[in-house]
């Protein structure tokens, strides 16, 4: 296949960046949109030139390193999976493919299709955990039971892999998805119940600060998201975060 | 000749671990804001470590290459965690989640850390839980288990096809609160360059920024290696695209001892290789082995047929299919250890057998399995004599239930629908059992500095068992480390902050900035790519499945000739001053490059076969591997001498005094 | 008070007033749909609407309503657009989203200019005008209706505030965290019928009288 990429290029989060178009041959339908990149970056290298930057680690679509806006959607145009599973077949010989990095305040760019999402960190930190402490004696894993159904839907929440393709495909920016996912998944467990309400009310606090945008419930950010996360989540934490308001004592 | 001191406990085998906390040396509450340490990778094993040394009151500084701790590469493991808690009731005990951990390890691991291991397994799945990590659960809300190649009894917790995500997100939310309070302070976007060792103490690293390309010193009172395994020396590995052995390696550098680097783990079910482009290789769980069944054509002319598109492997009648694993190890079938099954896989497609373009691949069926389900289901719902179509359906909701997620993997890859037709797969590098020497506290040959989780040489021997290296991560970080490190730390109590500007610190910088200026400065021809993949076919070729004395003397040659090459001929684009990831590959394939060397040297000293290893020369007449107590019951432990091809090999014996050895069977 | 400049606490504040004017939209629709009935109905239940103490106090809170309302909403849209400062050259929403809930702020805006309108034209002239000359409040809403483009711009209004529903009233659920697995689909449901029964309800009044 022959394609014309037009890609993001920016040297540093100061300069100002553009599009560039590169065109590629000899494209395997097999290759992974990655590996089709790895071609580019190869030729780069042989003309001389600065490769383009772009983030990826695991390559089989868990650690959600890789973080690419290809053609108008967050990890391009199939479903269900990251920019690392997207493949070839997916795209026609001839195609024109613009590939840009999540686009979010949030999210500054470092170079190319490298972006900072360290604010996703940082809303972990507030309370995206149970606070308890290692030790050889807490009690026995199956003290408590745990309806399956609960543990399911926990379990869902929890497949997020934070990759950031929520914000990047929401108008708004919103980082709902995300921050829901969390906190349902420890809102869900007996567990997490005991310290639900200062959770939610500080990873959102924490949220509005690193500057995203608000939810407007288009849905956009579950259709894209690789993992599935539903739109339930962030219900969930509507209602945890209003009932944890009316009721926190300070 | 050896100085090598394991450092193992008095008394008998189940008392060790809980004598030794009984007596070694604590540092008290006050003293231990005193105390900085460095953790390297921030996996299953570093973040557990890092998130338990911060709650106990250690300042701790973690490093990870990634942008968030949250991706190494444990994220990926899916089948599950091994514990000895006998929910099943089957017979299950820490003495035997010992015995197969050792004999699974083809008897070429420490009893006492194996048992060790076994004995804090129940202790992580009640942590784990206590922090929140959704594990699978039955209706009754209990935990669920699933069993696991190499083993008889179901001891494997898991969370669908995600078991390592959920853990590895369990120890960063631990980190998250941590780094939340301060006490752990977070380095993403960091790679370790270079160790830093003063008076015979590792005191500190250097470290490069990789947004900013600033070289950063940091010192601490001990440093702790959780960097993970070396697969991708073999370059396509199931390992992440930067997993790599640069902080192994560098302390290997500076004198800690690198154990057995060829014990090399090959995963028996990863989806097969499909073009030159190939960038890394996607693991498909072993727990699909519990359902799927392998085979290949009986005929030669129908393997041909279907390698050439025109035979569909459903049209293969059931007498003319190969269930070879089945055939060849009735006990065990398909569920054999994982060094077994893949070292299978490669006979029969040696012998021509295999079912790909390529030649290079076997089938893994659901057929029967989705019919057994199909059947059950049929039997709950009250429906009779169901007819087939509707048995298939029932049975692939089933396996959709179990597997559903892993299929779904397979098809993105490959294009091809696995409850239709068989998935195809091949064994492919998965795990290192091999790594740096620890004593069983874990410090390596450098006082002060410790290897945890993949990156020590630990606990599996020469073959690692299914769902026992997120074990051994959580148990090395959660439980064992912590409490072995203040054993040393204990002295360091009144040192005082170690500063970075001293001699040792300058060296180590002025070490790493050279080699960045070789780099920048090469103007070479070829990429780190070329040189990388040129490694990693060498290491497939003569330091994979199958080694022979021929092939890897060849292989050190070749190695040899292709590291020189590299170091004139490697072409580094951009600039030093920023985020520049060809400049990061280039320092881990250099790494790379010495390592493969090694493994090669590693692989023909030992002229037996055990575990993942097998030479040739050492198999019995059926082609099963042979095993030479009599001389190779030891660690093969290397001291770096300033070429890899001249380390020096020192033997830890090993000693077993709880369990006979004996040939491993899976017949 | 920290709820209210949070971003779930004004989503929460757009929700809630959004409810309210649906529970007004309901109730002036039925009145509305009197003048399709009789005439006198329609004068009787005006005067009613008109004079009431409980309506009348209930005018204020509407107000309110409105204010806080379209207030919230500007305030979110702002800061929704400081999100992303720098846009997507290549952007394609409508893969993954629908138009009516992307276009919220766009009919929201269009549906108050046309409020401004029709206050003018009904609400005005109904409490300190003389009817627009009219004789009953019914004469003035038959009245105006003879005008084409005026009509016309009613309906517009209608189909805008008919989008603006279809997303509006089931986000309002979501944003207050009602959401299950059985009964959010039926609430989606009931949004669209809702939706196509209020653009429906008063375009057929506008369009009536304008044919008789």
């Amino acid at each position: 296949m022959k394609l014309t990429l037009k890609i993001w290029r920016q040297a540093d989060p100061q300069a100002k960046g553009e599009t560039v178009t590169y065109p590629v041959n000899d494209i395997s339908p097999d290759m992974s949109f990655l590996e089709m990149m790895d071609v580019l970056n190869e030729e780069l290298v042989n003309k001389g030139e600065e490769p383009v930057a772009f983030d990826h680690d695991c390559r089989e679509g868990i650690c959600g390193m890789c973080s690419m806006y290809i053609n108008g959607e967050a990890h391009g145009p199939d479903r269900g999976i990251t920019t690392c599973q997207l493949h070839m077949r997916k795209f026609k010989d001839g195609d024109t493919i613009y590939i840009e990095p999540w686009r979010a305040k949030a999210f500054p760019v470092i170079k190319d299709l490298v972006v900072d999402r360290n604010s996703f960190d940082r809303i972990m930190e507030a309370g995206g955990f149970v606070s308890v402490n290692t030790s050889g004696n807490t009690q026995d894993a199956n003290a408590i039971p745990i309806p399956k159904e609960d543990a399911d839907e926990a379990f869902d929440a929890a497949t997020c892999i934070g990759c950031g393709a929520c914000v990047a495909s929401c108008k708004n920016s919103s980082a709902m998805l995300f921050v829901s996912a969390k906190v349902s998944q420890l809102a869900l467990l007996p567990q997490g119940k005991v310290e639900a309400k200062r959770r939610v009310l500080n990873m959102v606090e924490q949220m509005d600060k690193e500057g995203f945008g608000n939810c407007t419930n288009t849905g956009a950010c579950e259709v894209e998201c690789p993992k599935g996360i539903s739109l339930s989540n962030i219900a969930r934490m509507n209602r945890e975060y209003l009932s944890a308001s009316l009721t926190a004592k300070d | 000749m050896s100085q090598l001191n394991s450092k193992i406990p008095e008394g008998p085998l189940d008392k060790k671990w809980t004598n030794h906390k009984n007596n070694i040396n604590l540092v008290n509450p006050a003293n231990k804001r005193l105390i900085d340490v460095i953790v390297i990778g921030t996996g299953l094993a570093g973040g557990s470590a890092a998130a338990s040394l911060a709650e106990m009151g250690y300042n701790v500084k973690a490093f990870c290459f990634q942008d968030s701790p949250r991706r190494a590469h444990s994220i990926a493991a899916q089948g599950g965690i091994n514990a000895a808690k006998n929910y099943q009731n089957d017979g299950d005990s820490t003495y035997r989640l010992f015995y197969d951990t050792i004999k699974g390890g083809d008897y070429r691991s420490r009893e006492a850390n194996v048992y060790r291991l076994a004995e804090v397994s129940a202790n992580i799945i009640d942590q784990c839980v206590a922090q929140g990590v959704p594990f699978a659960r039955e209706y009754g809300g209990l935990l669920d288990n699933r069993s696991f190649g190499g083993v008889q009894v179901s001891r494997t917790f898991y969370a669908k096809g995600q078991t390592g995500q959920q853990l590895l997100l369990g120890a960063y939310s631990a980190m998250s609160r941590q780094i939340g309070k301060g006490k752990i302070k977070m380095y993403n976007r960091h790679e370790m360059q270079e160790l830093v060792v003063v008076d015979g103490k590792a005191r500190g690293i250097i470290a490069r920024d990789l947004v900013t390309g600033e070289l950063e010193r940091h010192s601490a009172h001990a440093v702790v290696i959780a960097s993970g395994g070396y697969g991708n020396v073999f370059f396509l590995s199931t390992n992440a695209m930067g997993s790599n052995v640069t902080a192994a390696w560098k302390i290997h550098r500076k004198g800690a001892y690198f154990a057995n680097p060829c014990f090399t783990q090959i995963h028996p079910t990863c989806i097969p290789v499909s073009g030159d482009h190939q960038s890394k290789l996607t693991l498909m769980s072993e727990s699909l082995r519990n359902d799927g069944r392998i085979w290949v054509p009986k005929k030669q002319e129908d393997a041909e047929a279907v390698r050439a598109g025109t035979l569909k492997p459903t049209q293969i009648s059931e007498e003319d299919r190969d269930y070879y694993l089945e055939r060849r190890y009735p006990a065990f079938g398909n569920l054999v250890p994982r060094d077994v099954a893949s070292r299978a896989a490669k006979e029969r497609c040696d012998a021509g057998f295999g079912v790909n373009k390529t030649g290079e691949a076997v089938f893994l069926d659901f057929s029967s399995a989705i019919e057994r389900y199909g059947r059950e289901k049929a039997n709950v719902e009250g429906i009779e004599n169901p007819s087939k179509d509707k048995v298939m359906a029932l049975g692939k909701a089933v396996v959709e239930a179990k597997y559903g997620n892993l299929f779904q993997m397979y098809e993105k890859i490959v294009d091809d629908n696995p409850y239709e037709t068989p998935m195809m797969i091949y064994p492919a590098v998965h795990y290192t059992m091999g790594g740096v020497w620890v004593d069983y506290n874990l410090m390596t040959t450098i006082q002060g500095c410790y290897a945890i989780g993949e990156a020590n040489f630990s606990d599996h021997g020469a073959n690692r068992l299914g769902a026992s290296a997120l074990m051994q991560g959580l148990a090395d970080g959660y439980f064992v480390l912590p409490y072995t490190i203040g054993d040393y730390l204990a002295d360091d109590i009144r040192t005082g902050a170690i500063s970075t500007d001293s001699p040792e610190f300058d060296e180590a910088e002025k070490l790493v900035k050279d080699r960045i200026d070789h780099f920048m400065n090469n103007n070479g021809s070829k990429t780190v790519d070329h040189f990388h993949k040129r490694l990693g076919k060498i290491m497939w070729n003569q330091v994979g499945m199958a080694r022979n004395e021929q092939g890897l003397k060849q292989a050190i040659e070749e190695i040899r000739t292709l590291r020189d090459e590299f170091w004139k001929d490697v072409r580094v684009p951009g600039s030093p001053d920023g985020l520049n990831p060809e400049l990061e590959k280039a320092g881990r394939v250099a790494d790379f490059l010495e390592l493969g060397e090694l493994m090669a040297l590693d692989a023909l000293e030992r002229s037996e076969s055990c575990g993942g290893h097998f030479r040739e020369e050492a198999q019995t007449e059926e082609g099963e591997a042979l095993r030479n107590d009599e001389d190779f019951t030891f660690v093969s432990a290397w001291e770096y001498t300033g070429d890899p091809g001249k380390a020096n090999l020192h033997k830890e014996d090993l000693v077993f005094d709880n369990v006979e050895l004996k040939t491993r069977s899976y017949k | 008070m920290s709820f209210f400049t949070s971003s779930i606490g004004r989503k929460v504040v757009m929700s809630i007033t959004g409810l309210f004017l649906i529970s007004f939209l309901i109730v002036h629709l039925a009145v509305n749909l009197l003048t399709l009935v009789s005439k006198d109905l329609f004068n009787e239940a005006s005067h009613f609407m008109g004079t009431n103490p409980f309506i009348q106090t209930m005018q204020y809170v509407l107000a309110l309503g409105f204010i806080l309302h379209i207030s919230q909403g500007l305030i979110l849209t702002m800061k929704n657009r400081q999100a992303r400062p720098q846009k997507y050259a290549m952007n394609k929403p409508e893969t993954n989203s629908g138009i009516s809930s992307r276009s919220m702020l766009l009919t929201g805006v269009l549906v108050l200019l046309f409020i401004f309108i029709h206050l003018r034209d009904y609400l005005w002239e109904m409490k300190f005008g003389n009817l627009g000359g009219y004789e009953t409040d019914y004469d003035l809403v038959v009245g105006l209706f003879d005008d084409p483009i005026y009509t016309a711009v009613y309906v517009l209004s209608f189909i805008l505030l008919a989008f603006h529903l279809n997303h509006g009233f089931q986000s309002a659920f979501q944003s207050i965290g009602v959401n299950h697995p059985k009964y959010t689909s039926f609430l989606k449901t009931l949004s669209t019928v809702f939706c196509i029964f209020v653009g429906v309800g008063f375009s057929a009044i506008s369009l009536y009288f304008f044919f008789n």
